[in-house]
Parts: structure tokens; sequence; C-alpha cells
């Protein structure tokens, strides 16, 4: 329970000091518009092509405005060097990862309950069904499990805007893959039978690199 | 106590400390002296558990350093020039997170009678951003000391404070580290060094080169000491 | 000094024999493939250098796990060495692919129909990532752990891409595949010994690589020793 307490404690600390400044949000949200608007204009998208390139086009913007996100979140441990508050605490290493990658999922999954609403009206396509839903919150974890260990190695290097992307990019190809294949199949409305196999390399995917990920972390943080 | 036995660490092939030996009694106050490099924070931050040791090994009140680093972080409080606060939260926010991850029982009280301790009850409810550089300090102390440590870690603690919050700071630290606690600052500063201390020990190279007993030492002879051992404040290899 | 040089000259021999005999057998002892033509030859060199590149990164990741558990430094340097080939190796394999893709498909770059041509590219991806990460990282040891670190994370992500590369153009994906090798006997034969003499120029090359790091790093310690007056041996 103790860990519980103290993941929820740094999950908490997040919240409220994102919602203090509101900085993180409306940089993502603007940024995400944006990344609609450029490839609204850039695929000339007319009706019967929407479909094809909406859930590439979705998940692209969640991507990069995921990473915009992990970015920030380690940067406001490490300036200041507060992430040795954390390490200084009694509590295994594994606990700060936890907390920060919940963290990171929190932010990045109400920026998505933001975004999707506006992608449906401006594709014109219901994005709301709870199998989509359900697609996107197992990417997001798969995405921040990887991202909350990468960002942590790349906010200690004086590129970390650019390094954090090439990381981690080819590392998640295939929770962006699986991801896109289950968006297409359900808006096309395919049996799940079909995407079933997706769907286990994603939960796959999560269950694989969330312990290789809060495994390594200490080797990461402590040297 | 804390027991120190050949501590060495070294980064690729350099190495910030060489064989360190050190014994720390309970209640001590020790300082430790040296010029830039002479690998004070490294063995500070080792004994904080930030680092690791390359060789050597560290017990802090009976519990060796590596396999049982969690029980030893909650017997050890932190202050460096680096206040380590949330500069979105408020005081009393801060102060309530780092009592939840160090597990506090009765957290309310003990952030209010905390807050009055460093005198910044008025200041409660300020978001830490809005707090001058020696009232982040202060609540850096509160902070170090929120869980009742037995054990001070203080690694330059004066470094950016001007005189009125350097001896406000003083006083603090003078009230916190009575008889029971075991505190161990680091300093290039040699007249801060002796006041509060029991023992003096100069760090220079990785290495201890000097020791003494503060109250039988004068600035004077420190001086003469320090400069000495470091050759007028550089810091030396193995000679 | 010695020993290691001998071993290396052996290495370095030996891969030069084989990799002469291999071309031989490429070229004049394989037969000539039924609908490719000549082109078809190109497999037998894009394969084997795949197959470095993949083997490389394996050994990096060992690598890593051995840096991660010793913290010795020869560890680290066996994990960049091997990681240098295998970029090499890697990059050979994705042109050499593309020339391959070329006349059998009319594309340089057939995406869909080949999907183990993506997964090689996502390999070179990872190794520049590898290097980048290596390069902004100003710290020895720090660099040392986190080029460990992600040599572990990106080879555990590498199963798993090349299963959603491959599902991509299906229907139906399965999870094992299996293809006939469409190989007569000669053709196997020149196949398996080109892959073996790609193995061991990648050993000799790896032999030859870490020393060269071993040196480097002495005359970076001697350095050091001269610039801050200390010299002497420890």
């Amino acid at each position: 329970m103790q860990f519980l307490n103290k993941l929820l404690a740094i999950v908490w600390k997040d919240v409220v000091a994102e919602l203090r400044t509101k900085e993180l949000f409306s940089s993502m949200f603007v940024f995400a518009l944006l990344m609609i608007v450029i490839f609204s204009f850039s695929f000339d998208l007319r009706v019967e092509r929407v479909a094809e390139v909406a859930p590439g086009v979705l998940w692209v913007t969640f991507a990069f405005a995921g990473t915009l996100e992990l970015n920030r979140s380690l940067a406001t441990e490490v300036e200041g060097a507060r992430l040795d508050g954390l390490l200084l605490a009694p509590m295994e290493r594994s606990t700060i990862y936890f907390g920060k990658m919940l963290g990171n999922l929190v932010f990045i999954l109400a920026i998505e309950a933001l975004m999707l609403p506006i992608f449906s009206a401006v594709f014109d396509l219901n994005l709301l069904q709870p199998g989509l839903l359900f697609t996107v919150l197992l990417g997001t974890i798969g995405f921040a499990a990887v991202g909350t260990l990468l960002s942590t190695m790349a906010v200690n290097t004086r590129a970390r805007e650019v390094l954090l992307p090439v990381l981690l990019f080819p590392i998640i190809l295939p929770v962006v893959l699986s991801a896109v294949k289950i968006t297409a199949g359900m808006l096309d409305g395919q049996p799940w039978t079909d995407m079933a196999p997706w769907l286990r390399l994603l939960i796959g995917f999560d269950i694989i690199f969330a312990t290789v990920c809060y495994m390594t972390f200490d080797y990461v943080v402590q040297g | 106590m804390i027991e120190i036995q050949g501590l060495t660490k070294s980064f690729g092939h350099i190495y910030a400390l060489r064989g360190v030996d050190l014994q720390v009694a309970e209640g001590e106050f020790l300082t430790i002296v040296g010029p830039n490099g002479a690998g004070k924070t490294t063995f500070l931050r080792i004994l904080a558990t930030l680092l690791k040791p390359t060789r050597g090994f560290v017990r802090i009140n009976g519990l060796d350093l590596a396999p049982a680093d969690v029980e030893v972080r909650r017997q050890i409080g932190f202050v460096s020039h680096q206040p380590l606060i949330y500069s979105n939260l408020t005081v009393a926010e801060n102060l309530r997170f780092y009592g939840r991850i160090y597990d506090v029982p009765e957290l309310e009280q003990r952030v209010e009678a905390l807050l009055s301790l460093v005198g910044l009850d008025g200041r409660t409810h300020s978001l830490a951003r809005t707090l001058s550089r020696g009232m982040q300090q202060r609540l850096s102390v509160a902070r170090s000391i929120i869980h009742e440590p037995s054990i001070m870690l203080l690694d330059e603690p004066y470094t950016g404070l001007d005189q009125q919050a350097a001896r406000m700071l003083r006083g603090l630290l003078q009230t916190v580290s009575n008889k029971s606690h075991t505190v161990l600052m680091t300093t290039h500063n040699l007249e801060h060094a002796l006041e509060p201390a029991d023992r003096l020990v100069i760090l220079s190279g990785g290495q201890i080169v000097f020791q003494a007993e503060a109250p039988t030492l004068s600035l004077a002879e420190l001086r003469e000491a320090y400069w000495q051992h470091t050759e007028g404040g550089r810091s030396l290899g193995p000679s | 000094m010695k020993a290691g040089s001998r071993w290396g000259d052996l290495l370095s021999g030996l891969s030069a024999a084989m990799i002469i005999a291999a071309l031989y057998l490429v070229f004049l002892y394989a037969p000539r493939e039924a609908t490719m033509g000549d082109v078809q030859r190109i497999f037998y060199f894009h394969v084997s250098s795949a197959w470095v590149g993949f083997f490389a990164f394996f050994v990096t990741l060992l690598a890593g796990i051995g840096y991660l558990r010793t913290g010795e430094r020869r560890w680290d340097v066996l994990g960049f060495s091997s990681a240098e080939i295998g970029v090499t190796f890697t990059a050979m394999a994705v042109m050499s692919g593309s020339m391959w893709a070329k006349p059998t498909w009319n594309s340089w770059w057939p995406w869909q129909q080949e999907p183990r041509l993506v997964l090689v590219t996502i390999l070179l991806l990872i190794y520049l990532a590898y290097f980048m990460l290596r390069t902004f990282v100003q710290e020895a040891e720090q660099r040392a752990r986190f080029a460990a670190v992600y040599g572990i994370v990106a080879f555990a992500s590498v199963p798993l891409t090349f299963m959603s590369v491959r599902w991509w153009q299906r229907l139906h994906p399965v999870v094992f595949d299996r293809q006939g090798a469409g190989l007569t006997r000669p053709m196997l034969l020149t196949f398996l010994f080109c892959l073996l003499s790609f193995t061991v120029l990648y050993f000799a090359l790896l032999l030859h690589r870490t020393r060269l790091a071993k040196l480097a790093d002495e005359v970076n310690e001697l350095a050091q020793r001269l610039h801050s007056g200390w010299g002497g041996r420890t």
C-alpha cells in the first residue's frame, strides 16, 4: 500500500503543478490542432479518401504530441535537479518509474480525449466507439511505458527535443502499426476476429515493455 | 553512526574519490572542506545513495548501503544548494508531497510545525517560485527534516545566500542539529567551517589529507593547514 | 600485445580467404536462377549482410547486459564496436536490398511487397539512434549506461517489429510462416558459405576494432595523467 500511496503522490504532484500553469496542456493542444490543419491541407481530403488516411493522421498526431509531453514532463524534474528529491526518498526506483509513467499517461490521454471529438468532426467519422477508445488506451500505455524511460535518458543531453523522437519512434513502431490497423479496421466495420492478432500484439508489447523499462530504469537514474 | 572504508569512485578513468576511510560517531558534527573538484559533493552524494561507489563500503547506522538503500534513505536528510522544491506547488503542497513519499504520519500537524520552525508560516499558500532564495533554502531544510532523519548531509548549503539569509540558515541548522543529529557538512568557505563543527577534515584530490578536532583549531591554523595541504586551493593528485 | 595481433592476423587472413572463395561461389559456382537471372546473386550478399547486422546488434545487447552487471569498460567497448560494424553491414543490406528490389518488383523501395526490407531499415534507424545517443551524452560512464539500456530496450522491440511489419499486408496474419527456400543444393551451399564467411569477417573486424578502442583508451589515460601532472603508472 505504501507503494501505491507514493505512486499516486507523484502523479498528484504532476497534475496539480500542471493545473496551475496549464502550459503543457495548452501547448500540446495547439500543436495537435496545428497538425490536423496541416494534414487536412496536405492530403487534400475528399470524402472517399478520408477513412483511409484518418487512422494514420490520428496516430501520427498522438505520437508527436506525446513526445512533446514526455520531454516537458521530465524536464521539470531535471531542471533544478528535482529528480534528486525523488531519488532521496525511501522508495524503490521502480516506484518513481511507474509514478512518472502514470502521470505521462494521464496527460497524453487527456489530450487524446480532447482531440478525438475534434478529429471526428473534421474527418466526419465516428471515432468515439468503445473499441477504438480501448485501442487508444492500449497504444498510449505502450507509448508512455517506453517514452518515460527514454525521455529520462534524453533529458540529460543538450539535444533532448531531437533525440527523444529518434530514440523512441523505431521502438514503438509495433504500437503505431497495430493501433493504425485496428483503428482502420474499426472504421471499416471489420469483425473483431480479424483484428484480434493486432490486439494481442499491442497487449503483448505493453506488458513486455512495461517490464523491460521498469527493470532498466534504475540504471538510468543512478550512476 | 557512519562507517566508511576504502571508498573509491571513478567516472570512466577519472577518479573522484580514492580510498576514503572515515568514521563518524553518533551526534557528531563533521565539516569537510576542500577545493573545487576535491570530491566533496561526490562523497556526500554516495552517502545519500544518489551515486553507487566503485569500490569500498559504507555502513550507515549498521545498514550496508548497497542492499538496504531504501531503509538508509529513511534515516538521511539531504540539503544541497539546489532546494529540490517544485516551483508550481505552494509551500505547503511541497511539504505535503515530501511527507507522503517519506511515509510521515500525522502529516498536517507535522507540516504546520515545520513551517513555523523555519519561519515560513506566513507563506504557506505561496507558490514556491515566488519565494526568495533564502526562503527557498529554508523550505529546503524543512523538506529535508520532515521525516525526522538521524543523519543530516549538507552539501555547501550556504551557496548563493546573502549575509542575512546565511545567518538565518546558520541559526536554523544549529537548532536542528543538536546532539541527537549526526551532521556532515561540506563547504569551501573556511569561516563557515569551524564554528558549528566537532571535527574537521580536509579532502583534496579524492583523499583525506588532514583531520583535527575543531575546538582546538583556530581559524588561522585552519587556513595554514588548508593552504599547505591543497597548495593554495588547487586539488592535488596522489603524491 | 603480440598474442592479440596474432589472432587478428589469423582472422584477417581467414576472412580474406573465405570472402574470395565466396565471391567465386556466388559468381561462378552457383547456377543462374531461372526467373530472375544473374540479379538474384545479390541475394547471397544481401541476406549475409542483414544477418551480420542482426547478429552484431545481439552482441551489443549482450555487451549492454554485461556492462550493467559489472560496470567494466570492456563491455562498453564491445558494445559500440559491434554496433559500428553492425551499422555498416545493415546499411549494406539496405542498399543491396534496394538493388535487388528494382529489377524484381520494379521499385527501389517495395515497401508493400517486401516487409523484410522494411525491417532491415528499421534496424538501421535503431543503430543510428544508438549512435546519436552516444554522441549527445557527455559523461563517459553515463554514456555507457544509457547505451547499454537502449541496446536492451531496442533489441526487445525487434521481434515485435518483425511481426507487425510482416502482418501489415496480410488479411489474416499468422505467427509462424512456412516458406520453402526454393533453393537448389548448389545454391544452398553457396548461401551457407557466404553466411559463414561474412560472420568470420565480422569477428575479424570486431577484434581489430576492440583492440583499437583499448589502445585509444590507454592513450587518453596517459594524456590525462600528463595533463594533471601526476605522471608514472598506477
